[in-house]
């Protein structure tokens, strides 16, 4: 196994007079699906703002392929390929689908074949190709959010809660599409609280509380694990969702 | 662009009004253009008035859309924003006075060449002082509205106070070329050349404008960013960078307002484009804060209303702007066309 | 007593209570230590930008909105007075009602401003104000049969206010004549006006005020209505603007659009409260002061300095002593950015 293509040592970050994170240590390794797990309000979605940029991290590392990115500007992060699919989807309900995609594909045209695939996994985007992004439906917006990061090729994908609140249908659609990425090779971190979905998609698991990592291991250990999971999360995931 | 869709299914139908509903602004206009024609008597005046209310419209749209892109993208309210008026107008003026041999002469060419570069003079120096004016007064204060407000009031005080230590404290007369002088009649109706001049530069402008925020992934960026701003970035555009950039057009564009105001009053001071700001707030109040649509059917609503009242009862004038502004806030709270802020 | 005066609220600084306490004996005795009539009119002036700008503070400072139609709520309480005077002959009465007639007027205007803007957002109160405020000025210039136009109104004021009432002869040099009685008119009713505003800001509702300018979602979170506290401390803001109008009008005898609606005047507070000091109250005390000295004498001071420089290209003309905006604006921004706290506030840092 290679160097991981994602490493976070240390990272403290404060929103306002809180501190969120208080020393995140995990790695991403290339090539996997790194699930990132834990109750509401134990700072996931903190995790990934903080490598994106959005929030600054107070100390600490993150090593993107070994470059420290800690304190670059948001763009610049992007630029490194990493594709981020925010919590709130981050559509730009006021643009056309076609505009959200040609705004993603941020360096150059979109690549024909590969927007064909994305249309075969993903076949409502085809349909309202030129319609606005403000009338898809929630799964569809979620659809889009993916399908936006998915548009290029990129070295680490960050995606937040993709089955939120969606029907077990478009549930299905969403693993489809991220077992599909998976199977190219590419390195995710994927925040899930559905956990027929984790186990199905998770190579390594990482577990954070109260904004620290309190686990890390092979997810299938922890997927097996009952009372493991009720200790680390205080459910049993398999009795949940 | 990329792909064509096979089929074309429509999405959730919507209910008449629902449907309605984005246009009913626009609709406003014809709206207000037949209240002039029923309530002004003559059909003439009404077409004079009618096209000096398009004109002055057009004028407040070119000096307000600089402001209402720079809030929408972001969230900076620039009280300031009038200042580049006034020094547009004082520089564009100069040029013309020392043009004078251009400006007298009866030829249309070199009239116009004259106060083309006037205006690229006063839009290259406001565009520097707007540059200026966001890296020293604008930027330490993002995200402070409090402070916004007050610093840029603060900004606007002192650069009017300059424009007076270089040009004086006494208005500046000026006359239009020669050749935009006086009306040409059409219908019966006397209609100044150079307000016709004034819709004419407007309507392109706004043409050209639309054009750039739909067409090109400049504009696409810009759009996106006044909706979401943290996800441009998060695709790896450098909003800063854009919005510099659009502070400096939005200022260069009230410079060129400024200019063409100056020749449409035939006089200014230091202090015009503060009197200016008042009808500029309102119009991007109704137009709804950040959009340009907005602003641009908020900027004809007031040039036209503004006109017919006065004609009507002038003392009204002013007034008949606010209770413009009072009725389309008590519609739409957020102004004509809001602008969907992601949370 | 003191303490309670102040509504607990004291100054916090040995300084700036010594400053403070200099300020309040200076203008307790003005016309026995300052005789004349220029320095008196000068003390009666800063006691009214007194109440007038720690109003503007009461909105600004306290609760987070700014607001460009002070001067109409000013200037409404003044014509108040002027026209009732003007309308019912001179008389207590006329003032009174006048007074109150406009200070309700003021807070009526501004509670509809306020449930227009401030339920959508707080900046469109800035917005909108400045267009009222202009429309307003506009209209009152027009409206030359009522107001006297761009001329204004002058009018009577109760005899016993006037240079042509005495009620003894001379006490300390000074002539015990109606103006002196003026002058403690004004002095008392500011002085009451302020403690007054004092105990607003230290009281309960003050104290929300101060949580919902911090942090409007959290006050809004924990329960408070938002709105309903920003437009009530509007309200009472233009209330007491309006009051200190009439004072105005009082003293002066006249009222015009230039000397109680002008923008300038709205300049000249918002200079007062950033260079005293925001969301402290004692700020607008010293802001006055300094601000309404250094008008009356700081000007004649850049004249010497232009002199000073004549001959040499532009200086000259940056210190004419009709530029000094110019270096009050240079002022405002900076201390905005760097003491945004202003006087007041550094001094009781410096503690």
């Amino acid at each position: 196994m290679s160097d991981p293509i994602l490493r976070l040592s240390g990272v403290f970050t404060d929103i306002a007079q809180y501190h969120i994170l208080q020393g995140v240590d995990f790695e991403v390794p290339r090539g996997q699906v790194t699930m990132l797990l834990g109750r509401n309000g134990v700072g996931k979605t903190t995790t990934l703002r903080t490598i994106m940029g959005h929030w600054r991290a107070r100390a600490g590392q993150i090593v993107l392929d070994g470059q420290d990115i800690a304190g670059l500007p948001t763009p610049a992060i992007s630029r490194m390929g990493v594709g981020y699919v925010p919590e709130n989807m981050g559509i730009f309900s006021d643009l056309t689908i076609e505009e959200n995609m040609i705004l993603a594909a941020s360096s150059g045209p979109i690549d024909r074949a590969r927007l064909d695939w994305l249309f075969s996994v993903f076949p409502p985007l085809q349909t309202f190709w030129k319609g606005q992004a403000g009338n898809l439906s929630g799964g569809q917006k979620q659809m889009l959010s993916i399908a936006r990061a998915m548009v290029e090729e990129r070295r680490l994908y960050l995606i937040d809660e993709p089955t939120k609140g969606l029907a077990p249908a478009i549930v299905s659609t969403m693993a489809g599409a991220l077992r599909q990425l998976k199977d190219q090779g590419a390195s995710i971190l994927l925040v899930e609280q559905n956990f027929s979905v984790a186990r199905a998609l998770g190579d390594s698991a990482v577990v954070m509380d109260d904004g620290r990592v309190v686990w890390a291991g092979a997810m299938a250990e922890l997927a097996n694990d009952a009372s493991l999971q009720e200790r680390l999360m205080g459910l049993s995931m398999e009795a949940g969702h | 662009m990329t792909a064509a869709p096979d089929h074309r299914p429509t999405m959730s139908r919507a209910g008449l009004g629902e449907r309605l509903g984005p246009y009913l602004p626009v609709l406003l206009i014809p709206a207000i253009m037949l209240f002039g024609l029923v309530a002004i008597p003559s059909m003439s005046s009404w077409l004079t008035l009618t096209v000096s209310g398009l004109a002055m419209g057009m004028m407040i749209f070119i000096m307000a859309s600089g402001m209402t892109l720079v809030f929408g993208l972001m969230d900076v309210i620039n009280f300031g924003h009038g200042v580049f008026i006034s020094v547009g107008a004082f520089v564009g003026i100069s040029i013309l006075l020392v043009l004078a041999h251009m400006t007298e002469a009866p030829s249309l060419a070199l009239n116009l060449a004259a106060i083309l570069a006037a205006v690229l003079a006063a839009m290259a120096a406001t565009g520097v002082l707007g540059w200026a004016f966001e890296r020293v007064i604008v930027k330490p204060v993002y995200g402070a509205h409090l402070k916004q407000i007050l610093v840029t009031m603060g900004g606007l005080i002192v650069v009017e106070q300059l424009i007076i230590v270089l040009w004086g404290p006494e208005e500046i007369y000026i006359l239009r070329p020669e050749a935009l002088q006086g009306a040409i009649t059409f219908a019966g109706a006397a209609m100044e050349k150079y307000r016709l001049l004034a819709v004419g530069i407007g309507a392109v402008l706004f043409v050209v404008m639309r054009y750039t925020l739909r067409r090109t992934k400049i504009g696409l960026i810009v759009r996106a960013g006044v909706e979401n701003g943290e996800m441009v970035e998060a695709l790896g555009y450098r909003l800063r960078l854009v919005f510099v950039g659009v502070f400096i057009a939005g200022s260069a564009l009230a410079g060129l307002g400024g200019v063409m105001w100056g020749l449409y009053q035939e006089v200014i001071t230091a202090h015009m484009g503060q009197q200016i700001m008042i009808l500029i707030f309102i119009v991007v109040i109704i137009g709804g804060l950040g959009s340009v649509e907005g602003c641009f059917i908020g900027a004809l609503l007031v040039g036209l209303l503004q006109n017919y009242i006065a004609f009507l009862e002038p003392k009204a004038a002013l007034i008949s702007n606010i209770g413009l502004m009072v009725a389309i806030l008590m519609w739409r709270p957020q102004g004509m066309i809001p602008v969907v802020k992601a949370k | 007593m003191i303490v309670k005066l102040l509504s607990g609220d004291t100054p916090r600084s040995p300084v700036l209570a010594v400053i403070l306490l200099a300020i309040l004996v200076a203008l307790a005795f003005a016309p026995f230590l300052f005789p004349g009539v220029r320095s008196v009119d000068t003390a009666a002036r800063i006691c009214i930008f007194i109440v007038l700008v720690a109003s503007y503070d009461l909105m600004l400072g306290y609760g987070g909105i700014v607001s460009f139609a002070h001067t109409m709520f000013f200037g409404m309480g003044a014509y108040g007075v002027a026209l009732a005077s003007t309308h019912m002959g001179r008389g207590f009465d006329a003032v009174a009602l006048g007074a109150v007639g406009g200070a309700v007027l003021a807070a009526a205007i501004a509670f509809l401003i306020g449930l227009f803007s401030l339920r959508v957002r707080a900046i469109f109160f800035a917005m909108i104000t400045l267009a009222v405020a202009s429309a307003v000025a506009v209209l009152v210039s027009q409206l030359s049969g009522l107001t006297g136009g761009e001329d204004g109104l002058s009018f009577r004021t109760p005899r016993e206010l006037t240079p042509a009432f005495k009620f003894g002869d001379e006490l300390f040099g000074v002539k015990l004549n109606g103006r002196l009685l003026a002058y403690y008119l004004i002095f008392g009713v500011s002085l009451v006006l302020f403690l007054l505003m004092l105990r607003v800001v230290n009281s309960p509702f003050g104290r929300v005020l101060l949580a919902i300018r911090e942090n409007d979602f959290r006050a809004e979170a924990i329960g408070y209505r938002v709105v309903g506290y920003r437009v009530t401390v509007t309200c009472l803001s233009a209330f007491i603007a309006a009051l200190a109008g009439a004072l105005y009008a009082i003293w002066l005898r006249y009222v015009g659009p230039d000397t109680v609606l002008s923008f300038d005047i709205m300049v000249d507070i918002l200079l007062m409260v950033v260079i005293g000091g925001m969301g402290t109250m004692y700020g607008a005390v010293i802001g006055a002061a300094l601000l309404v000295l250094a008008q009356n004498y700081l000007q004649a001071l850049m004249g010497v300095a232009a002199g000073a420089v004549a001959g040499l290209p532009v200086l000259p003309e940056l210190m004419n002593a009709d530029r000094w905006l110019l270096w009050l604006g240079v002022l405002f921004v900076l201390s905005i950015y760097f003491f945004p706290t202003g006087i007041v506030g550094r001094l009781r840092q410096g503690r």
